[in-house]
């Protein structure tokens, strides 16, 4: 690899752009997609691998490509800088998701019970989250309790593309909270989205064991299809 | 394909900016139950630094070998590790996985 080639990547990871590097097997040679012009059918394989979020290698006109995505940081949006939050997001973040924490409440939202891996929005939780603009490549967890808060962060995330949405509460809270989001005129399809309560049922009690039944659900909700399909049962071999 | 890649790649770049001869070494395929998947990456300096990994540890040591005779020689190698290779005994890929690795030198 030269020097300039990853330079760019690293420009571009920095700026959080996906990309793929593609790497000609066995000499080496290699391109940067989307910013160098490739043949058709190669791009199309690096936006695939892209979407995909998983390398592949690739034989195009007796070549072989391996295609290897760089996809900006999974996102992790915390509606609520409680104490569960304080736990959860360094764990996020040593998951590799950048993780904002939205709480109005200022006296919560602070670098000093949250650390400095955090980013914190002070907003109110609709406009916080309408400017995040979650993505598939966001989770969102709300942990606030208050409806005043939970709720305007539900009606704009139910409605986003976000992969995971989950609400701490009980049943009894949650069912509520189902009337209170139908009434504001979310459909069913929207609710169901919503992970409640929250978290794998591990028994879990402390705030940190709390933050790992969060956290595992998560990672269940992005890759348990896939590894059901690709890898069996059995979840990757350390 | 996380954060860890990331960190991996500015760490490269970081020691070629220090002036050190700098190999990467990245997971190209896997077949069954290999350790870390497509795309793991490990970086090695002529000085002997490391960071990242492309198996379980049973194999960085003879691919940092590998790379430093890239660093020497600047040409690009694709290894095969697996159970039925010698030298995957040798080297002790006791998982009974099978993988390619990719190392290039950066420059």
């Amino acid at each position: 690899m030269t020097p300039d080639l990853l330079a760019r990547l690293n420009a571009a990871r920095a700026a959080k752009r996906p990309v793929a590097l593609l790497t000609r097997l066995p000499d080496g040679a290699q391109m940067l997609f989307p910013e160098d012009s490739l043949p058709e059918a190669l791009a199309a394989e690096a936006a695939a691998a892209l979407r995909a979020d998983k390398a592949r290698n690739v034989s195009l006109d007796g070549e072989t490509w391996f295609i290897h995505p760089h996809n900006p940081p999974l996102r992790l949006i915390v509606v609520g800088a409680v104490h569960i939050a304080q736990a959860l997001v360094p764990m996020a973040a040593t998951l590799g998701y950048a993780v904002t924490v939205v709480d109005p409440r200022r006296a919560f939202a602070t670098e000093e019970r949250l650390g400095s891996q955090v980013a914190i929005s002070g907003d109110w939780p609709d406009e916080a989250m309408t400017a995040l603009g979650p993505d598939s490549r966001t989770a969102v967890v709300t942990l606030t309790h208050d409806p005043k808060l939970d709720d305007p962060a539900l009606e704009v995330a139910l409605r986003s593309p976000a992969f995971y949405i989950g609400c701490l509460g009980s049943r009894r809270t949650h069912a509520k909270r189902l009337e209170r989001l139908r009434e504001a005129g979310l459909t069913e399809a929207e609710l169901e989205k919503i992970h409640a309560p929250v978290g794998l049922d591990i028994g879990a009690i402390t705030a940190p064991e709390i933050a790992v039944s969060i956290l595992a659900q998560i990672v269940e909700s992005r890759r348990g299809a896939a590894s059901e399909t690709a890898r069996g049962p059995k979840s990757e071999k350390q | 394909m996380s954060a860890e890649s990331e960190d991996i790649l500015a760490t490269a770049a970081a020691w070629r900016a220090a002036g050190e001869d700098v190999a990467i070494a990245t997971v190209v395929e896997t077949w069954g139950s290999s350790p870390r998947p497509a795309g793991s990456r490990l970086v090695v300096t002529a000085s002997g630094r490391m960071e990242g990994s492309v198996s379980g540890g049973c194999i960085e040591g003879a691919v940092a070998d590998v790379a430093r005779q890239t660093m020497q020689n600047g040409t690009p190698q694709l290894l095969d590790f697996g159970i039925s290779d010698d030298r995957a005994w040798e080297v002790g890929l006791a998982c009974g996985g099978k993988l390619k690795v990719f190392v290039e030198k950066l420059g």
